[in-house]
């Protein structure tokens, strides 16, 4: 009963100095913190909560829902909602695509240079997005991609005819995946390697069945990290403004190339609206890791 | 004698060229407690597993209660197993884990309620059922362990290195009642370790296994006093080894170091002039002359552990070393490095190894 | 178990060919300038244009500037924390999460406002101030992986009992963090340094909004204008990101294991 793994923070906090020692230190203590806290303040926290007051003010520096009120316009709805969209299904189609490729690296008996050359194109593909992305699928899928060009002379199918636009929800969509999956593939890999093997074996003894077992103990083990990344890679894709501006350039309504453009030349002609969609922005991504936290405390009592 | 429960018949197992098991037969009785013991890689791991199922003989058949299970799958057999590193499911509750079995056998809910919570006595956590596993010792983990294993009452218990993860202590407490929950519920056992010292304590037979073969079967004593090879005698407890020459076969004369013992009836057609490795168990030997004992070697005294109750000391004769264990008796002083000091021993208490 | 791999392997397969086509139709669209054969020509051409030059030597320089303040911000923090400030840790830990949940285009459109040229810190008011804002935004983007990348380094050697071991033999600070820290992390630092390049180089949002002549709004320029050199563009910027994350593998090789450390 007393063998309770001490966890870091509190092997740090019994060997601390006592706290007439800390007194003392503290000055050089804070020292070492001191320029991470004055940069996060001054550059990620302020500028945040700038616009976030912005967005409930007017132009006289008044209180005002106004703002907020005007997010109701059809445009900009629309393009909330585009975008919503896009984030939702990249990062689903992302997430399970992602999840398969990883199953099927770790557990699915193929040969150990697949798993480590599959982690290391995940590492490179994740990180490549914005504009060459964008250029990359217009030479594959673009009207004289490659990938178009061949399904239409070899296979007689021309996905333009059948309504196929890289410059729509899908052609985005399909982009975005080229960064989601990688993503999930190098986060979820850990995971999965985490899995016992003799949680399957102790199972099977017990009697189950492999599909048992996936529904009662690993889709259960998983399932926090699992959607803790799709909720990063749906924020990944609902900020993401380079790879959609070109692809698209301004013909896609997503909420990030709405903003570009409102802050390049406030098209929306309200200044303080531009804050609006800020705000909007930070609190759809904001909401979408609420409530990734209020689940991970309601499955964290089983984690350590 | 009984038909055996399970019987272990002829199993090879190879994984490519690489044969871990070669040959291996066994029979168990029914509620017999029977360890394989050997060190790693010997092959009784693999066997284990052939028994649940995990791997598949290369040859050979496993029968339990008259039925082949060859090649049936792990989660068809009814066995209930034990891993050494606990394999607890982290996302269920000590109940759940329990439960775990009974509800995939689809065992009404207010039975298995009732079976857990039984199981809970058994292994003397009755408090804990709403714990996680994160939150329990080792030593608490595997007695889940072993509830979550014997709650569907499986008719054949295997136990892997169950006590491997744990420290010195909770280590025999817990052998001590796995064992007497397993005469309680007369449940038929394996039990694979490396520790001599465990499956001599708990088991009703041993295994001992080398290289894919079982050296040796036979009860703890058997094994312990009567090893049948080299390797049994060697492995199983400590051995005093010293190397002698025959002087003369027919009455059983021995020339060790300089001096001559008696081995009559023990010398197994040895010729005059073989060679031999004579060896004897610490506890065989007695420092001075000792009523009963018809044989004695003399020597030096080289080192002296005192070890609390017991006192270990090594006696060198000619180039050998012999250990040997004394009680501590308040009154005497132990004895002192470079004193000359005599070995005493029965002549029947000597291993001669081929 | 057969049907285990089989299923495996067609997932695989899937996946390789989603991968690889686009980077294949690249090449092969990059290839196409000349008519009727495959040629470099697209490549010569973006290579040799001064614009990609001045614009990839610009990022390269941000790219520096956003690893030497990253670091100076980082390290120090994260070693604090971890030898004499553990109970901070989670509220660190929530901050440098807080640039992946904030998009980008958020960050830089607070900077624009709050930084103008009337403002208190007027950094937008001077092209020198608007460089040192733009690598500050990056600093930021970058925040969550220079942050994970040297706690994790620290993590392994112990930084605790090094400081400990070092005072005792009678070392100061300077040379604490010089001799013992620094040499330690150092790998760490620089798979943290790899991977922030490979973010910052061809970023477009913030070096667009703040009007810097930065790689990634080049590319963009390139990428409405032209029609095979967006292709070539792509393969060279492919090409970096690979290099960063192979720099990054060869380096963990050289990483102390975690051999000191009781458990």
């Amino acid at each position: 009963m007393t063998d309770l793994s001490l966890s870091d923070q509190t092997i740090a906090g019994k060997t601390a100095p006592p706290s007439e020692a800390r007194a003392l230190r503290l000055p050089t203590q804070w020292l070492g913190v001191a320029p991470f806290f004055i940069f996060a303040i001054m550059f990620l926290i302020l500028p945040t909560l700038y616009l976030m007051l912005g967005a409930f003010q007017n132009g006289a520096g008044e209180f005002t829902l106004e703002n907020i009120i005007a997010l109701s316009q059809p445009t900009i709805v629309a393009a909330y909602w585009i975008s919503i969209k896009i984030s939702l299904a990249s990062s689903l189609i992302g997430a399970f695509a992602g999840l398969a490729i990883a199953i099927a690296i770790v557990r699915g008996g193929l040969p150990e240079w697949i798993r480590s050359a599959t982690l290391t194109f995940s590492g490179v593909a994740s990180n490549f997005a914005g504009v060459p992305l964008a250029f990359a699928f217009l030479a594959t899928l673009g009207r004289l991609g490659l990938a178009t060009v061949i399904l239409n002379t070899v296979f007689g199918l021309n996905i333009y005819a059948h309504g196929f636009n890289i410059l729509s929800f899908w052609g985005l969509t399909l982009t975005y995946v080229y960064f989601q999956i990688p993503l999930m593939v190098v986060i979820i890999v850990p995971a999965i390697d985490g899995l016992k093997k003799e949680w399957g074996e102790a199972a099977a003894t017990l009697g189950a069945t492999q599909t048992q077992f996936w529904r009662m103990v690993v889709i259960p083990v998983i399932w926090p990290s699992f959607l803790g990344t799709v909720i990063l890679l749906f924020a990944n894709a609902f900020g993401a403004i380079a790879t959609a501006y070109a692809l698209t350039g301004s013909s896609l309504n997503i909420v990030p190339i709405l903003l570009y453009a409102q802050i390049r030349g406030d098209v929306l002609h309200n200044p303080h609206l531009g804050y609006a969609i800020a705000f909007g922005m930070i609190v759809i991504t904001g909401l979408a890791n609420v409530f990734y936290i209020w689940f991970r405390t309601r499955s964290e009592r089983w984690l350590k | 004698m009984a038909e055996p429960f399970l019987s272990i018949q002829h199993v090879r197992k190879s994984f490519g060229t690489n044969t871990v098991v070669q040959d291996f037969s066994l029979d168990v009785e029914p509620g017999e407690f029977v360890s394989f013991l050997g060190p790693s890689g010997c092959g009784k791991t693999t066997v284990l597993r052939m028994v649940a199922g995990f791997e598949e003989p290369s040859a050979g058949k496993i029968v339990v209660s008259g039925k082949d299970i060859t090649r049936l799958k792990p989660n068809q057999r009814n066995v209930g197993m034990v891993f050494q590193a606990y394999a607890l499911f982290p996302n269920l509750t000590v109940a759940q884990n329990i439960a775990f079995g009974l509800k995939v056998a689809g065992m009404p809910k207010a039975d298995a309620d009732r079976r857990v919570a039984e199981m809970l006595d058994i292994i003397k956590l009755p408090q804990m059922g709403d714990r996680y596993p994160y939150q329990l010792s080792g030593g608490q983990q595997q007695r889940i362990a072993l509830a979550r294993a014997i709650a569907p009452k499986p008719k054949l218990l295997l136990l892997d290195e169950p006590l491997s993860a744990l420290d010195a202590k909770v280590r025999v407490s817990l052998r001590e009642e796995i064992r007497s929950i397993q005469k309680k519920l007369g449940i038929t056992t394996i039990f694979v370790t490396h520790d001599q010292e465990e499956a001599l304590s708990i088991s009703d037979r041993i295994a001992v296994m080398y290289g894919g073969k079982a050296e040796q079967v036979g009860t703890p004593f058997e094994i312990y006093n009567r090893p049948a090879t080299k390797f049994v005698a060697n492995f199983v407890g400590t051995l005093n080894v010293l190397e002698g020459t025959v002087t003369d076969a027919a009455s059983g004369k021995v020339r060790v170091n300089t001096q001559e013992v008696s081995l009559k009836g023990k010398l197994n057609g040895s010729k005059s002039g073989d060679t031999l490795s004579l060896a004897l168990r610490p506890e065989a030997i007695s420092l001075g002359r000792q009523p009963g004992r018809d044989s004695s070697l003399s020597g030096e005294i080289s080192e002296v552990h005192f070890l609390g109750s017991v006192i270990r000391v090594r006696v060198g004769i000619g180039g050998s070393t012999v250990s040997l264990d004394t009680f501590n008796s308040p009154a005497t002083p132990p004895p002192a490095v470079g004193e000359k000091a005599e070995i005493s021993f029965s002549s029947g208490d000597m291993l001669v190894l081929h | 178990m057969k049907t285990g791999r089989f299923w495996a392997w067609v997932v695989f397969a899937l996946g390789a060919a989603y991968f690889f086509i686009p980077l294949i139709a690249t090449v092969e669209f990059s290839m196409r300038m000349r008519r009727g054969t495959y040629s470099f020509d697209a490549y010569q051409i973006v290579l040799g244009d001064a614009r990609f030059q001045a614009t990839f030597g610009y990022s390269v320089l941000a790219a520096i500037f956003t690893i030497i303040i990253g670091v100076l911000i980082v390290v120090p923090a994260a070693y604090w924390i971890r030898l004499r400030l553990p109970q901070l840790r989670p509220i660190v830990e929530f901050i440098t999460l807080l640039p992946l949940v904030i998009p980008a285009i958020v960050i830089v459109f607070g900077y624009i406002r709050m930084y103008g040229s009337n403002s208190p810190l007027p950094f937008l008011a001077s092209d020198r101030g608007t460089d040192l804002l733009l690598v500050i935004g990056y600093a930021t983007l970058a925040l969550p992986y220079m942050y994970r990348a040297v706690d994790t380094g620290l993590r392994t050697i112990d930084v605790r009992t090094l400081t400990e071991a070092a005072q005792i033999l009678g070392a100061g600070w300077g040379t604490i963090i010089t001799r013992v820290i620094l040499p330690n992390v150092l790998i760490a630092v620089l798979s943290g340094a790899f991977l922030t390049f490979a973010i910052v180089i061809g970023e477009f949002t913030m070096a667009s909004l703040l009007n810097r002549p930065a790689f990634g709004p080049y590319l963009q320029n390139i990428g409405a204008n032209r029609a095979y050199e967006p292709a070539a563009l792509a393969i060279i910027a492919f090409a970096i990101t690979w290099g960063c994350m192979s720099l990054i593998q060869i380096l963990s090789r050289f990483a102390p294991r975690s051999a000191n450390r009781p458990n």
